[in-house]
C-alpha cells in the first residue's frame, strides 16, 4: 500500500530524481541534508513497518493506532508490540510522534482535548481504552517521566510519597517510610536524600530531580514505565546513572524510552522502533537497527543524515 | 488670538516642520535613491524639525497660561484707587473675583460702580494684550525652533536617536503626573487629618467607641457635641468585608478551578467573558439590587425562621458586595492556577491521580501563594467599596457583629461627612480626612503584601 499522503504533499516528487545521498560520516558536515531535500527521496514511505514489530512475551500490543491532533494526523496506523522485562527506544526526527506514540500508551492523550484516538491497545491482553477502563487506574500500571524533571513543590518525602498515598498502598506510617526508601534506592537516589527528606524536592540537582521522579514512578509499582527523554536535560555522568538505573529496572518492569540520542538508544535498548512523520518505519533488535537498518529512511536517520 | 487656535495653527506648523525636514534630509543627500546614506530614516528628520517647531512653543504657551492670571490680577490690583487697597486679604479676593466676573460678562455679587467697571476694562486690556504677546511669541518661538533644527540637517545627524529621546521624556512626563497626582492626593489628606487630629486627639479617634459626628453649628445648639470613635466604622466596615469575603473566596476560587482545569475550551470561551461582564456592571447597580432585591429577602427569610432583620442589613450588602467580588477573585486565582507549569499537572496525573486530587494536592499549594495575593487585593477592593454599603447597609454607625443588623462603614461616612454644605474648619468634616487617612494606609499596606506576594509566587516558576 502506496502513501497517498505523501504524494499529496509533494506533489513535484516525479520531477525531483532522487537525489544522490551524500556519503558523509560526520553528521554535522555539510552532508548533512535538510527535510525538504530529505523528503524528496522519501517517496517510498509507506504505512508498512520494516522489520519484527512481535516480540516473544508481549504485553502491551498497539494495532493499527491513530492518533488526530484536530485535522492533524499524527500517529499513522502504528502496529508496535512491547515485551516484558525488556527496553524498548523509539527514536526518529522532531515531531515525528514518538512523545504522542507514548502518551497512547497511558491514556495521557485523554488530557489534550483535541487529541482523538483510532485502533487498540492491550495491556496484559485488554484494551486500555475499552469504555470500563479507568484512564486513572491505568496510569497507576503504566508510570510515566518526563522530559524535563518535574518534582511537586512538596518535601522529598513526599514526592515519593504522593502515590502510594493516592492510591493507599500503605497500610500504616512504616509501610510507607519503607515503601518511600526502597523507591529511592531503587531509582539510586537514597545515599545522596537520606538525610534532607524533608527538604523541597526542587532544591536538588537536575539530575537528582530526575532521580526523584522515577523514585516517584517506581513507588506506585506500575508495571510499565514510560520515559519521554529523561535524560535530554542532564549532563553526561547523571545520564550515566539514570541509564544505569534503567538496566537494573528493566528486570522488572517493561521500559519504552524516547530517545534522541543513537548512543542512548544503543546502549539501553533491546529493540528500537524507529518513527517518522507518523509512520512506524523500522522496528527490529538493536543490533540489526544499528548494524544492518532494512529501511533507508532507518539508515539515513541513525548515520545522521537527516537532521 | 484664541490659545485652542493657537495651538491648531502649532499643530500645522508642526505637520509643515516634519515635510520640510523629510525633504531637506533626502536633498542633503541627493534625493530619495541615496537615503542609505542617512543616519536615519527621513521620516525621523522630519519628526526631529517637527519637535524643535512645537515644544518650545507648546511649553511656553503652557508657562503663559499658567502665569498669565496671576500677573494680570497683579496688575489690576495696583491700578484700583486708594480705597481698595486697604481691604483685608479675603475681600480684597472676593471683589477680585468679582472683577473678574464682571470682565467675562458672568453675574456678580455686589454693586457695580464705575471704579469697578473701569476694573473690569483694565483686565479684559491687559488679557488681550497678554493674548497677543502669547501668540506673537509663540509662533515666532516655533518658526525659530523649526527654522535652526531644518538648518541642523546634516546626513550624520542622529535623527533618529534625538527622537528617540525626546520621547522618553514624554513618557517619563505622563508617567510621573500618575505619581505626583497621588503624592498630592496623600499629602492633601494628611494635611487635613492633622488638622482633626488637633481638634479630636487620635487615641479617642482610634478607640472610642460612639461615632456621632453632629457638631453644634450654633452655641445654643444641644445635644450634639459631636464624638468621633471610628471603632464601630471600623467593626462595620471589617464585617461586611468579612462577609463579602466568606462568599467571594469560595465562590470565585472554585469558578477558577472549574475554568483552568474542568472546562472545555468552548465553555471557558463563554463564561470568561461573562465573568468579566459582572466585573464591568457599576456599583451603583449592585446597590440596588441589595437594597431593593436580597435585603427584602434576607428580611423575609429572617421573619420566616423568627429572626429580628433590620431591612437594611450588614448581610444583604456583604452578599451583594461578594458578589461583585468573585469575577476578581477568579480571574486572578485564574492566573495564579494556570501560572503553575502543566508538567506539574502532567507529572500529578501521569502517576494516576484524578482530577480532583491533582488540583488538591498539587496545583492548589503551588499557586496558593499567589491566590493569596490575589485574595488580599479583593480584601482591600472590598473595604474601598462605598456605594453598595450605602444603599444596602445605612447609615448608622451600630458597634455589632451581628448581620442582620445595619452598620455603616469607613467610605461611607466620609461620603456622609462631606455631602450637603460643609464648614471646610469643622471636625465633622475634617473628620472625612481622617478617615481616609486610615482607609489609604489600610488599602496601601494590603495592597503592597498582595503585590509582593503575587510577584514572588511569579519569579518562582521563570
Ligand atoms: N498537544 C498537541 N496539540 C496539537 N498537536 C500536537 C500536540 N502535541 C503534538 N502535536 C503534533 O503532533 C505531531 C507529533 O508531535 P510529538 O510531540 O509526538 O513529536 P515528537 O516525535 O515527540 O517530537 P520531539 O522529538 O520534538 O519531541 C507534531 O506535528 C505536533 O505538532
Ligand atoms: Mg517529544
Amino acid at each position: 500500500m502506496t502513501m497517498p499522503v505523501m504524494t499529496e504533499t509533494i506533489p513535484d516528487n516525479s520531477t525531483a530524481p532522487e537525489a544522490p545521498a551524500p556519503k558523509a560520516d560526520n553528521p554535522d558536515s555539510a552532508g548533512r541534508m535538510g527535510l525538504d531535500e530529505f523528503l524528496e527521496q522519501a517517496t517510498d514511505l509507506t504505512d508498512e513497518t520494516v522489520g519484527t514489530v512481535t516480540c516473544d512475551h508481549p504485553f502491551m500490543v498497539a494495532d493499527d493506532v491513530n492518533v488526530y491532533y484536530g485535522d492533524n494526523h499524527a500517529i499513522k496506523h502504528v502496529s508496535l508490540e512491547i515485551g516484558k522485562k525488556e527496553v524498548i527506544a523509539l527514536i526518529g526526527p522532531s515531531g515525528c510522534g514518538k512523545s504522542t506514540f507514548l502518551r497512547c500508551l497511558n491514556r495521557m492523550n485523554d488530557t489534550i482535548e483535541t487529541a482523538r484516538v483510532t485502533g487498540t491497545i492491550t495491556l496484559d491482553g485488554k484494551d486500555i481504552y475499552r469504555k470500563e477502563q479507568d484512564p486513572v487506574a491505568l496510569r497507576a500500571r503504566v508510570g510515566m517521566v518526563f522530559q524535563k524533571p518535574n518534582p511537586f513543590p512538596k518535601s522529598i518525602y513526599d514526592n515519593v510519597a504522593y502515590g502510594p498515598r493516592i492510591h493507599g498502598i500503605a497500610a500504616d506510617r512504616a509501610e510507607l517510610d519503607e515503601i518511600v526508601h526502597t523507591s529511592l534506592e531503587r531509582a539510586g537516589l537514597l545515599k545522596e536524600v537520606k538525610d534532607r527528606m524533608d527538604e523541597p524536592g526542587t532544591s536538588l540537582s537536575g539530575g537528582q530531580q530526575q532521580r526523584l521522579c522515577i523514585a516517584r514512578t517506581i513507588a506506585v509499582n506500575p508495571e510499565v514505565i514510560l520515559m519521554d527523554e529523561p535524560c535530554s536535560a542532564l549532563d553526561p555522568i547523571a545520564t550515566a546513572r539514570i541509564e544505569d538505573l534503567m538496566d537494573e529496572l528493566c528486570e522488572d518492569y517493561a521500559i519504552v524510552i524516547v530517545t534522541h540520542s543513537m548512543q542512548q538508544a544503543a546502549r539501553v535498548s533491546k529493540r528500537v522502533a524507529y518513527f517518522h512523520l507518523g509512520l512506524l518505519v523500522e522496528v527490529d533488535s538493536t543490533d540489526r537497527i544499528f548494524t544492518n537498518p532494512q529501511h533507508k529512511l532507518t539508515e539515513d536517520y541513525i548515520t545522521g543524515r537527516i537532521g | 488670538m484664541q490659545s485652542t487656535t493657537l495651538i491648531l495653527l502649532l499643530t500645522f506648523m508642526a505637520v509643515a516642520a516634519f515635510y520640510f525636514g523629510r525633504r531637506r534630509s533626502l536633498a542633503t543627500v541627493g534625493g530619495p535613491g541615496h537615503r542609505m546614506d542617512l543616519h536615519s530614516l527621513p521620516g525621523y528628520y522630519g519628526y526631529y524639525v517637527a519637535i524643535w517647531c512645537a515644544l518650545p512653543a507648546l511649553l511656553l504657551l503652557s508657562a503663559w497660561l499658567f502665569m498669565e492670571p496671576r500677573l494680570v490680577v497683579a496688575l489690576v490690583v495696583q491700578g484700583l484707587p486708594e480705597s481698595y487697597a486697604s481691604l483685608a486679604s479675603g475681600e480684597l479676593d472676593l471683589l477680585v473675583n468679582n472683577i473678574q466676573n464682571l470682565a467675562s460678562g458672568d453675574v456678580v455679587s455686589i454693586e457695580v460702580d464705575p471704579e469697578l467697571q473701569a476694573a473690569a476694562a483694565m483686565f479684559n486690556d491687559y488679557i488681550g494684550k497678554s493674548r497677543q504677546m502669547l501668540a506673537g511669541l509663540a509662533l515666532g518661538v516655533a518658526v525659530l525652533g523649526g527654522a535652526l533644527a531644518w538648518r541642523r540637517i546634516q546626513p550624520d545627524l542622529r535623527a533618529r536617536n534625538r527622537v528617540e529621546k525626546v520621547i522618553r521624556l514624554l513618557l517619563i512626563a505622563a508617567s510621573s503626573i500618575a505619581i505626583f497626582t497621588t503624592i498630592g492626593i496623600v499629602l492633601s489628606v494628611l494635611f487635613e487629618a492633622i488638622l482633626f487630629f488637633r481638634k479630636v486627639p487620635v487615641s479617642e479617634f482610634l478607640f472610642g467607641l460612639t461615632w456621632s459626628p453632629q457638631t453644634a453649628i450654633r452655641a445654643d445648639q444641644v445635644g450634639s457635641s459631636g464624638s468621633f470613635g471610628a471603632v464601630p466604622l471600623f467593626t462595620g466596615t471589617l464585617l461586611i468585608t468579612a462577609i463579602a469575603m466568606f462568599v467571594a473566596v469560595p465562590v470565585g476560587l472554585m469558578t477558577a478551578i472549574y475554568l483552568a482545569e474542568y472546562s472545555s475550551s468552548r465553555v471557558r470561551g463563554i463564561a470568561k467573558p461573562l465573568l468579566e461582564v459582572l466585573a464591568g456592571i457599576p456599583t451603583v447597580v449592585y446597590g440596588f439590587f441589595a437594597a431593593l432585591t436580597v435585603a427584602p429577602w434576607i428580611r423575609q427569610f429572617g421573619e420566616s425562621v423568627g429572626l429580628a432583620v433590620a431591612s437594611e442589613s450588614a448581610l444583604a450588602a456583604g452578599v451583594v458586595m461578594g458578589i461583585m467580588i468573585i469575577p476578581l477573585v477568579s480571574s486572578l486565582s485564574d492566573d495564579a492556577i494556570n501560572a503553575v507549569p502543566a508538567a506539574m499537572r502532567d507529572g500529578a496525573l501521569g502517576l494516576g491521580s484524578t482530577r480532583s486530587e491533582t488540583m488538591k494536592k498539587v496545583i492548589l499549594p503551588a499557586a496558593l501563594p499567589g491566590i493569596v495575593g490575589g485574595i488580599l487585593l479583593a480584601v482591600s477592593r472590598a473595604i474601598g467599596e462605598t456605594m453598595i454599603v450605602v444603599m444596602a447597609a445605612g447609615l448608622s454607625a451600630n458597634l455589632t457583629a451581628n448581620p442582620f443588623e445595619a452598620v455603616t462603614t469607613v467610605t461611607v461616612q466620609i461620603v456622609t461627612l462631606l455631602v450637603g454644605d460643609q464648614e471646610f474648619d469643622s471636625a465633622k468634616t475634617l473628620a472625612a480626612f481622617a478617615l481616609g487617612l486610615m482607609l489609604f494606609v489600610v488599602t496601601l499596606c494590603l495592597n503592597v503584601i498582595g503585590l509582593s506576594v503575587v510577584r514572588k509566587y511569579r519569579e518562582q516558576y521563570e
